[in-house]
């Protein structure tokens, strides 16, 4: 794996990237979140992720693992509503996982830790149109790919990707078991979750960054074609 | 002592709350208001976490919430602020702060007691 160095650069070119997804991303987020939400969704994301990259000279000299958990702690402060916590305090928590550096293993770990950590403290589980049913079946193929199926990290995390369009797409037709959109009953169904989008692009974008990094080409083409559910 | 945060979404509800319930524990409750966020309506865990420290003088603090990332926002904020203890009790927000305000000025009050006098407001009805 690469040295500590790198995956440093690693972790703030994913950074930049997750950030500059969701500023694009923002009047999207915020319509799918107007639908059945506070409308807000867009620019928390914005915000919280936009900061965390402008700390890029601040996290310099850290450790790969420091880093990631510096990003969850600005999340916290400065995403706001649910998402602070579930974003924000999962990467926190789960960036104690990557303390030994970011091996397949160790990344497959803090997957987990961040799964549960959002589950634990959403107290969602698949199906309640949530991010849950876009990180589930993301974090279920990506450790099954890599621990099963011992496929090198990029195409574990390809096939993560697709996996989480899927869950992406299962969020339209169902009814909203919590958070806000919960209290509109019926009225929810036929609206994608802007919760499981988001994860959907940062992990996106974490693909398109490992790509840079790993050495392999993904076979897009295996590939869903782009965000499943977008407005036409 | 033990110490009360009051987080809800608006920081006026808080403030009125923490108010309301200061003059039932006759003045001697140290109740801290922690409500809204930097845009307005909202819970901020940095505030909670502020709350909690302001509102422990050693003795530990409950934690009174209103609903969705109030709850969120208060566990954060809890794992944050780790040289306090502190832990929310699962109440109505006005009637249970009431209730733990009057009980954390018992000689004999105790986390666990100021929580379940908290969680007795759950059972309130208003009218007979």
């Amino acid at each position: 794996m690469a040295d500590a160095e790198t995956q440093r650069e690693a972790v703030l070119d994913a950074l930049d990237n997750v950030a500059e997804r969701l500023a694009e991303e923002k009047e999207y987020l915020t319509d799918l979140d107007s639908a059945i939400g506070d409308a807000d969704h867009g620019a928390n994301m914005e915000r919280g992720f936009g900061k965390a990259a402008d700390k890029r000279d601040e996290f310099a000299e850290m450790e790969p693992n420091e880093v990631v958990k510096n990003v969850g702690t600005t999340l916290i402060s400065n995403v706001g509503g649910a998402s602070g916590p579930l974003y924000g305090g999962s990467i926190m928590f789960a960036s104690q996982e990557l303390e030994g550096g970011i091996t397949a293993e160790t990344s497959v770990a803090f997957a987990e830790a961040y799964l549960d950590k959002v589950k634990d403290r959403g107290g969602a589980q698949v199906g309640a149109k949530t991010m849950v049913d876009a990180l589930v079946p993301a974090v279920h193929t990506y450790k099954k790919s890599i621990e099963q199926d011992d496929l090198p990290p990029l195409e574990a995390l390809a096939k993560a990707v697709d996996a989480a369009e899927r869950g992406v797409a299962f969020t339209v037709p169902i009814k909203a078991m919590k958070g806000r959109a919960s209290f509109l009953d019926w009225r929810s169904v036929g609206h994608q979750d802007p919760g499981a989008t988001s994860t959907l692009f940062i992990l996106e974008e974490l693909l398109e960054t490992a790509e840079e990094y790993l050495d392999g080409e993904v076979d897009r083409d295996a590939r869903a074609e782009d965000a499943v559910g977008r407005a036409e | 002592m033990i110490g009360l945060v009051v987080v809800s979404h608006s920081a006026k509800a808080a403030e009125g709350i923490a108010e309301v319930a200061a003059q039932m524990g006759g003045g001697n409750a140290r109740i801290v208001p922690a409500g809204g966020d930097e845009d307005g309506i909202g819970t901020s865990p940095d505030r909670i976490r502020e709350g909690i420290e302001e509102a422990d003088d050693g003795d530990g603090v409950v934690v009174l919430v209103d609903l969705g990332s109030a709850v969120m926002n208060a566990e954060l904020a809890i794992e944050m602020a780790t040289d306090s203890e502190a832990v929310i009790a699962d109440a109505p927000i006005l009637e249970g702060t009431l209730n733990a305000a009057v009980e954390t000025t018992s000689k004999k009050a105790t986390l666990d007691s100021v929580v379940e006098r908290a969680e007795d407001a759950r059972d309130y009805r208003k009218l007979n």
